[in-house]
Formats: C-alpha cells, sequence, structure tokens
C-alpha cells in the first residue's frame, strides 16, 4: 500500500448515549482512532452494544462525535461529505420511487442535469446488474434485488469512499453469498469507482472473505480491541486452511476477557449492577447446555465449530455464550467454550430442577436479579414498580439498553422463579397468579 | 363494421389518439366549464344576492351544486396550504411546536359554528359590497372543518419518517427543500389523503350553516345547495329537501368516483411496505387517464414542471432543531425569553375573554353552559354505545363474510361521507307529527351520520382478522360469549376504536346542527350545548357564543384526553395484532 496520507483518519473519536433530557449518558465509542487508506476493505467487527454502527455514521457525517474527529480530504468532516455514500441493512429505498427514480436521487442533490443523471444512473444500474429493473418499484423486488438497487444508489455519485452498515444481514444465505461476491468481482477488477470500502459486520466468515484488514471492536464502551491483516488473494476460499486459522484467531481474540478495569465508587463500571444483559433466552440456554455438554464436544467445543453447528451467529453466539460464562455455567477461553460442572449438571436435570439451579445461580452472579429479589423481600407488601429499577439503571446506560436488561432480567427471573411481574401495571411481585 | 386503417399500421399504435383520450378531455373541458361558470357568480355585488334570490326551482340545483363544490375545493385548498406550512413548522422548531401542536387540538375541538360567528363580519369589511366577502367567509367556515386534522395527520408523518430514509436524504446531502419533496411529504401522503376525506365530509355537515349565514342582523344566502335546503326549510318544502339530498348524492358519489378513488389508488405507492400489499386500490378514472395517449404526451410538461419544482437546492428551512442544540446556553436563554413572552399572550387572551364574558354573563351563566355540555355529552356517549351495540356483531358479521364485506364496505364508507343534516327536516317533520320528546328523539341525528364510521371500521377490523387464530378458535371449539370476549373483540377493537374516535368527534360537531333544527316557523330544541351556541348565534349574542365555544372546547378536550387517549394507549400496546 502507498504510504501517502489516508484518505480518511478517524481521531480519537469518543460518543456518548444521549438521554431523553439531553444530558450525556455513558461512552458508547472510548477513543477510537482509525484510517482508511485507497486501496482497501475495511472490516468493523463487534458484537452488538460495541458502537460500531454510530462509528460508521460518524465516518458517514450522519452523526457528530461527542469528542474527537473525522478528517476526509484533509479538512474536519461536518455533516455529509460528498464522496462519501453508505449501503444500509434494511436497504432503505424510497418506496414510491422506481429502481431507475431511487438511484437517480442522489445525482439530483448533486444538481446534476437530468439528462446525464439518467445517463449515469442507467450505468449504475448495469454495472450492478439491474437491467430490465429500472421501472420496477422496490416492494416488487426480491431482497437481494433491493440491496443491488442500495449499491446502485451509492455507486452512481461516484463515491471515493462505500460505507456498508451490515449489507448482507438481512439477506438470506444463497442471495447474500451471490451478492458479496459480485461485489468483490466489481472491486477486484477496479470497476467501481471507490476508492476504499469501510463495513462494519458481525459475520466473522464475511470479515475474513472480503476484508483487507480488519478491526475489532470490544463492547461496553466500543474501543479497538486488536486489528487484524487479511494478506489472501481474491476469490478467497473459505475451505482454505489458513482462512480457517484466521477464522478461529479472530473467535479467540473476540473472546478474549478484558484486562480488569480500575474501580469506581459504584462499583465496576460493565459490571455490578451497571451491566448490560443481552437478550438471551432460557430456551436458548438450555439448547446450547444441551449442545455443548452431548457428543461430539463432551463439555468443551471450539465456538467456530458450534457457530456451525447450531447455524449460529456471532451476534447470537456471543450473547449466549457470554450469559452462561456470566452465570458460571461456562467459561470462555481462546474461542473455546468449556462447561462448568454446574453447567454439565445443568445439561442433565429434569426441567423443575433445572429451574431451581438456574434460580440459584441468577441470583449469586446477576446482582440486579439479586437486588430486585432482596426489594421485594424487603418490602411488606412484596411488590416493586419496574421504573424504579429502570431509572437506577439509565443511570449507567441508554434507555434502549436499559428497556433490554431489564426485560432479559424480567424473563431470568421468570424462569428461575425468583420473582413475578405483572406487564400491564408494570410490577414485580414475589407471588404468582393463582 | 369493417374498413381498412389508412396504411401507418406502426404509427397507429403509438400516436394516434384512442378512446380513453376521448374520454378524458370531455372530463377535463367539462371540468373547466364548470370553474369557469362557477366563477361567473363571486365577482357579483353583494346586491346581486338580493335581485336573484334562491329559487326551488329543480333545475337550478346542478348549478348549486357546483358553486358548493367549488366552494368546497377552495376549502381544500387552503387546508393544503395551511397544512404544509403550519406543521412543517410544528414539525421542524421545537419552540414552535410547543405551541402549534397544543393550538391545533384546542382548534379541533372548538365547533365550526364558533368560527363562523366572529370572521364573516371580518370578511364583509374586507369586500365590502362584493359577494367575493360572505364567499370567502362561506370558504372559511368550511375550511375550519378540514384544516386541522389534516395538519395534525402531516405533522405526525413528518416526525415519525423512518430513520433509514431520513439517513439516507441526509447522507446524499438534499437540501431541505429536495427533502421535503422526495421524502417527507410522499411519506406523509397516504395519511394525509385520507384525513382529507374524511374532512370533506366534515365540511359537508356545515353547508347549510356556511352558506346560508345568519349572525345577527347579517343574513346572506350564497347560491349553493346548502342554501337551497335552508330555503327549503323556511318554505316547508319536503319536495325541495328531497330533492337536494338526491343532487348530493349525486356530487358525492360523482367526487368520491372521479377525485377521491384516483387518488387513493395513485397514492397507494406512498405506502412504506415491504412486500406489495395484499388489497389493491383500483379506480376506474386513474387507468383511464393512465391509458391514453395524446392527453399523457400534452400533460407531460405539467409533469416536467413539478420535477423542476422539487429539484432546486433551496435552503429555505434550516434545520431550527439541530441549530438550538448547538449552542446549549443562548437557547436556553432564548427559551426563557420564549415562555416568559408566551404566558404573556396566553395570560393577556384569557383576561380579554373573561372580561368581554363577564360584561354581560354571570357566573350562573358558566354553570348553565357547562350543564348543558354534560347533557351534550351524556347524548354522544350514550349514543356512540348504542351504535356499537348494533353495529360492532353487524359489522364482524359481514366482515367475516368477504364477497359480502366486499360489497357493503364502500357503501358504508359513503355513508359516512354522506352530509346527514340534510335528512334532518325530515326527521323533523316527523317529531312535530307525533309530538315526541326533542330531547331523545333529536339525539339520534347525532349518531345518524356518524355511526357509519364506526360500520365500516369493524367490517375492515373483522376482514383483517388473521385466519390462522380463527382456525385456532373453531379447533379449540371457542363458542358463543368466550368466542367474542377472547377472540373476536379483541381482534377488532383498534378499528374499532378508530371508527368510535371519529364518530365521536363528528357526533360533537354535529350536535350543533342536531339539537336545534327548524322547518319553517317551528322550531324544535333539545336542551344541550349545541342549542345554546346555535342559538346565541342566530341571535348575535356575541359573549354568549364565546362561552358557549370556550366550554365545548375544554370539555372536549377533557372528555379525549381523558377518555379516548387511555383507550388509544390500550388498543395500541395490547391488541394490534402485528
Amino acid at each position: 500500500m502507498s504510504s501517502i496520507a489516508p484518505l480518511l483518519e478517524v481521531k480519537d473519536v469518543c460518543q456518548n448515549y444521549r438521554k431523553g433530557s439531553g444530558e450525556e449518558g455513558s461512552l458508547v465509542l472510548d477513543h477510537v482512532s482509525l484510517n482508511l487508506s485507497e486501496g482497501e476493505i475495511v472490516g468493523l467487527l463487534g458484537r452488538s452494544g460495541c458502537g460500531k454502527s454510530s462509528l460508521l455514521r460518524i465516518v458517514a457525517g450522519l452523526i457528530s462525535p461527542s469528542e474527537g474527529k473525522v478528517i476526509y480530504q484533509g479538512a474536519p468532516l461536518h455533516g455529509a461529505a460528498e464522496g462519501i455514500s453508505m449501503v444500509f441493512q434494511s436497504f432503505a429505498l424510497f418506496p414510491w420511487l422506481t429502481v431507475l427514480k431511487n438511484v437517480e436521487l442522489g445525482l439530483e442533490a448533486l444538481n446534476v442535469p437530468e439528462i446525464e443523471a439518467r445517463k449515469r444512473a442507467l450505468k449504475a444500474i448495469d454495472l450492478i446488474g439491474l437491467d430490465g429493473f429500472e421501472s420496477a418499484y422496490p416492494k416488487e423486488l426480491s431482497g437481494g434485488m433491493r440491496q443491488r438497487v442500495g449499491f446502485a444508489r451509492a455507486l452512481v455519485v461516484n463515491p471515493n469512499i462505500l460505507l456498508m452498515d451490515e449489507p448482507f444481514s438481512a439477506l438470506d444465505v444463497l442471495t447474500a453469498e451471490t451478492l458479496r461476491t459480485d461485489l468483490l468481482d466489481l472491486w477486484v477488477e477496479g470497476r467501481m469507482p471507490i476508492k476504499s470500502i469501510l463495513m462494519v459486520t458481525h459475520n466473522i466468515e464475511e470479515a475474513v472473505l472480503m476484508c483487507d484488514r480488519i478491526i475489532i471492536l470490544s463492547s461496553n464502551p466500543g474501543r479497538i480491541a486488536s486489528e487484524i491483516k487479511v494478506n489472501l488473494p481474491h476469490p478467497r476460499n473459505r475451505l482454505d486452511p489458513v482462512f480457517r486459522q484466521l477464522v478461529d484467531t479472530i473467535y479467540a481474540r473476540m473472546t478474549k476477557r478484558p484486562e480488569p478495569k480500575p474501580q469506581k465508587e459504584e462499583g465496576i463500571p460493565g459490571l455490578g449492577l451497571a451491566m448490560s444483559l443481552p437478550r438471551v433466552s432460557t430456551n436458548t440456554l438450555s439448547g446450547f447446555l444441551e449442545a455443548v455438554a452431548a457428543e461430539p464436544f463432551n463439555g468443551r467445543a471450539d465456538l467456530p465449530h458450534v457457530a456451525d453447528e447450531l447455524t449460529m451467529e456471532i451476534d447470537e453466539l456471543f450473547p449466549v455464550a457470554e450469559t452462561l460464562q456470566l452465570l458460571r455455567f461456562a467459561e470462555l477461553e481462546e474461542g473455546d467454550i468449556k462447561l462448568t460442572d454446574d453447567g454439565k449438571r445443568f445439561a442433565v436435570l429434569d426441567t423443575d430442577q433445572r429451574k431451581k439451579l438456574f434460580g440459584e445461580h441468577l441470583m449469586a452472579y446477576v446482582p440486579l436479579a439479586a437486588r430486585i429479589r432482596h426489594i421485594l423481600d424487603e418490602r411488606p407488601t412484596h411488590r416493586a414498580p419496574s421504573t424504579r429499577f429502570r431509572e437506577e439503571l439509565e443511570d449507567y446506560m441508554s434507555e434502549e439498553y436499559a428497556e433490554t436488561t431489564l426485560r432479559s432480567v424480567t424473563n431470568w427471573g421468570r424462569y428461575g422463579e425468583l420473582f413475578a411481574y405483572d406487564e400491564t401495571s408494570e410490577v414485580f411481585s414475589l407471588e404468582d397468579p393463582n | 363494421m369493417n374498413f381498412k386503417l389508412p396504411a401507418f399500421p406502426v404509427f397507429h399504435r403509438q400516436a394516434l389518439p384512442n378512446i380513453w383520450d376521448v374520454v378524458a378531455l370531455a372530463l377535463i373541458i367539462g371540468l373547466f366549464v364548470a370553474i369557469g361558470n362557477g366563477a361567473n357568480g363571486v365577482a357579483l355585488p353583494l346586491k346581486a344576492l338580493d335581485t336573484t334570490p334562491i329559487d326551488l326551482d329543480y333545475t337550478n340545483l346542478p348549478y348549486y351544486a357546483m358553486r358548493t363544490t367549488l366552494r368546497m375545493f377552495a376549502a381544500l385548498f387552503f387546508s393544503f396550504i395551511f397544512t404544509f406550512c403550519y406543521a412543517t413548522l410544528a414539525a421542524k422548531s421545537r419552540r414552535a411546536e410547543l405551541v402549534l401542536i397544543p393550538l391545533l387540538d384546542v382548534l379541533q375541538s372548538v365547533p365550526v359554528l364558533g368560527f363562523l360567528s366572529f370572521t364573516v363580519t371580518f370578511f364583509l369589511g374586507l369586500f365590502p359590497d362584493s359577494v367575493l366577502g360572505a364567499e370567502c367567509a362561506a370558504v372559511f367556515a368550511i375550511f375550519t372543518s378540514q384544516a386541522w386534522n389534516m395538519a395534525f395527520s402531516f405533522y405526525q408523518s413528518l416526525t415519525t419518517v423512518p430513520r433509514d430514509l431520513e439517513e439516507v436524504a441526509r447522507g446524499f446531502r438534499l437540501s431541505a427543500w429536495q427533502k421535503f419533496w422526495r421524502l417527507e411529504t410522499p411519506f406523509a401522503m397516504p395519511g394525509l389523503i385520507w384525513n382529507m376525506m374524511m374532512s370533506m365530509s366534515g365540511g359537508w355537515f356545515f353547508i347549510v350553516a356556511s352558506e346560508a349565514i345568519t349572525v345577527g342582523d347579517t343574513s346572506v344566502k350564497l347560491p349553493g345547495v346548502g342554501s337551497y335546503i335552508a330555503v327549503a326549510i323556511d318554505q316547508k318544502n319536503v319536495h325541495a329537501i328531497i330533492a337536494a339530498s338526491l343532487m348530493m348524492l349525486v356530487v358525492i358519489l360523482a367526487y368520491d368516483q372521479l377525485l377521491f378513488r384516483p387518488v387513493v389508488a395513485w397514492a397507494a405507492k406512498f405506502k412504506v411496505e415491504l412486500s406489495a400489499g395484499q388489497t389493491v386500490e383500483r379506480s376506474w378514472v386513474l387507468s383511464m387517464f393512465q391509458k391514453t395517449r395524446w392527453l399523457k404526451i400534452a400533460l407531460s410538461p405539467i409533469g416536467w414542471l413539478g420535477r423542476q419544482f422539487a429539484r432546486p437546492r433551496l435552503q429555505f428551512m434550516p434545520d431550527l432543531k439541530s441549530v438550538s442544540i448547538s449552542n446549549p446556553y443562548l437557547s436556553r436563554a432564548f427559551d426563557i425569553v420564549f415562555f416568559v413572552l408566551l404566558a404573556a399572550v396566553a395570560g393577556y387572551s384569557v383576561w380579554q375573554i373573561y372580561s368581554f364574558v363577564s360584561a354581560t354573563l354571570t357566573l350562573g351563566d358558566a354553570w348553565d353552559a357547562f350543564a348543558l355540555t354534560f347533557y351534550t355529552m351524556l347524548r354522544v356517549v350514550i349514543l356512540i354505545f348504542l351504535a356499537t351495540l348494533l353495529w360492532v356483531p353487524v359489522g364482524v358479521w359481514i366482515g367475516l363474510r368477504p364477497a359480502l364485506a366486499e360489497k357493503l364496505q364502500p357503501a358504508a364508507q359513503f355513508l359516512a361521507a354522506y352530509p346527514a343534516n340534510i335528512l334532518f327536516p325530515i326527521f323533523v317533520i316527523v317529531i312535530l307529527k307525533f309530538s315526541l320528546n326533542p330531547d331523545i328523539w333529536l339525539s339520534l341525528m347525532i349518531i345518524f351520520g356518524t355511526q357509519w364510521y364506526i360500520v365500516f371500521n369493524v367490517i375492515a377490523g373483522a376482514s383483517a382478522f388473521p385466519n390462522d387464530l380463527k382456525e385456532a378458535a373453531a379447533n379449540f371449539r371457542i363458542h358463543g360469549w368466550s368466542w367474542w370476549k377472547n377472540v373476536m373483540l379483541p381482534g377488532v377493537f383498534p378499528y374499532y376504536f378508530t371508527g368510535a374516535l371519529t364518530a365521536s368527534g363528528g357526533s360533537w360537531n354535529a350536535a350543533i346542527v342536531a339539537e336545534y333544527v327548524k322547518w319553517g316557523d317551528d322550531k324544535v330544541v333539545a336542551h344541550g350545548i349545541g342549542s345554546y351556541i346555535a342559538q346565541a348565534t342566530e341571535a348575535g349574542n356575541y359573549p354568549k357564543i364565546v362561552l358557549g365555544v370556550a366550554v365545548m372546547s375544554f370539555v372536549v378536550i377533557l372528555f379525549n384526553r381523558l377518555f379516548w387517549r387511555p383507550l388509544f394507549g390500550l388498543a395500541e400496546r395490547k391488541l394490534r395484532l402485528s
């Protein structure tokens, strides 16, 4: 790669949650810096909550960071810039415009004369393989075709940088693979005007398949955990041992325990009450424990292997594995998951015993669950409104995360029979309806 | 017939006008002639109205209907302009939003007659001795029955634009002007059009009051169906009433077929949905225009102009929300100034109203007004309840039979659009003949026009009820009351709710017309705030009008807040099937 100035620089960017009241909440991105050079595809890999989408939107100029800056073409970025365009997970097509009009939209904003806009749009449509669909409306198209429109729309403005926000994750496996390959072909053959691609993904294999550089973000708050270079030539073969090795390495890095952080007065952020809990169903937890306990894993498994076996993406896999780790039913190490004795015991128990064991672990290892139970025990009425806990959580995390966390702990608590919850009145209580 | 075409076969398929061109052209020219004809009457001096009084001859009816319709569309035009300005300002500026939205809520609950009595003198003074002044007053009255809910709907759409589309617009750096026409307005279109149709129905309801203007000594009768009916009532001419109601039938059918169906069918493409809709809106007029050849070419410059209109990169409204965030201290200071000013203006207005009303009226009058409003509220509640008891089972029964629902659904929608008050005189004849108690029997008229909203919404709900749930209910042999309670009623509730809410709003407005009805010299009066306001308007007793309108608006807002809003929450949270 050339050593000239990078195309785009992200310098020490921090981002806070903005609470409803406008004041700043906890950190989403913590001093993130990265460069984007000409001729490379860079992947941002991380699980939900690592701020990768926020980072992408900061680079796009759609949101401005709380601290730090983005340098593009030698100047700090303010608002959306010419030459940076984005492809969305949800396609984000205008339903009332035809394929052609959707593609022309970006040119209209650039004040390109109508005739030239038509010409360029048709060329982009042709390039991306949408010939014949020009007059179709988005709702007439399949998901794959819709995302092609998304690509054509992004490419028609001749961007320097293409940003992609999980562009293939709303598509089925087969369609996603076709689209990836088509895009890579265009890239390798240099038929697109783009100089660099920055993509967000939660799919490790996708990252290894497409990217020249993979940046792994840790969660809560999002930081750059490590960076991996992929020097394989395109087209890459998923079965190539080097490819597999890279996938394993990334799994290992992503499951590496974070170094202990300095104590704060309210306890350790990220742990204790302030811990944000992922939305994982108890059925999935049980199923996962059973699968790992059974043949061929016998209580210890390689994560990519399990992911393959259970067809889980890392977005689903990591929350499950981490929840099991949190509950001390499993341990994570170097990309492996190992069941603890209680984890193994859980796998063979019957439903009632499982619930009991789960409840005990919940009390012991999830401070929020213990706290709700404790307060319910203390109060003479044995009732407490959920807003009480919600507000407490919102001191540490965004409203959205507080909501998810509370929902998770409610479901786990119900399963472990620690407490009951009434949805209509939003009240926790000790008694179940008779 | 079997004659040969000249020898340009390729040419004839592409370029010759087809039969659709002819029909469409006839429609368009007819429209122009109608507008020209109607506009002629507007510029006449006011005295001309006295020299050519309303004539009950049936042959005059089409002309009157045309004048009325033009007035309706003029008002609709202004409603659109109002909507675009008011709702956009409310959606784009945080401070404006704080004032404009509650204000809209109040305006929505003020009865139309309340606006009319205060603006008539103003408009007549604006164009002295010309029909134009009276026309303006009439158009304004109709406007007040149309604009508020359209503005509300537009505002709601503007604040709920999907985030990803918003990001695309910003990512491509569309200017505020471009974004408004490319993203925000299209997104708001389905809701706006639906509300426009509701508005039209609401407007028809007040044609008599807005055309045959009687406020105190001022009395004007503009040529139109409303005045025709007013004269027919004065002269106790039943045949003329029937003729007018038949004319209305034709008019409503015509604008439904020629305007609303095509617009709804066209607007279907603005719905944000992932897959092609199950029900396709169709309109023969729209497909006819789409099949024309020459006309399409002739009209293409208009489409081109439209595109040019949306293209410029005007930054006509800076994004006020983002500006205010950028400097918190300055913004806080502005806030304080803004709220102090606001409080001062509000306090001053309340004081003005108080001093105006208290000059002639006492606290006892206020209590009277509250008591009368309570009677009217009781009427509205009881009648909505009765309509529910009757129409929910019937609507469900119809809705579960798709073939039947398909036929009856448009009929119910049509009946909702029909201004039932035209038939009120016939009720009155019956009430007078049998000396019925007006407090009870006039009440029926309140619900007469608005019950259809409940009917067609319930039909829609029952038709949309998921088939698997129906099958599950049948499989577990859920019958009788349990079926209603656990299966069907929760399923149709969100739909019923929409219908009942609309019906309730309409009923309050209808109460003003329905509680005080005349037939020649005979008057039938029910106790209620509606008759209170109507009588005060006729007598030109302004303090009483202000008091009546204020009390009614206050109670309606309270009623909506304390009754409908919690129900709305329930419907949204628990019963939405999606």
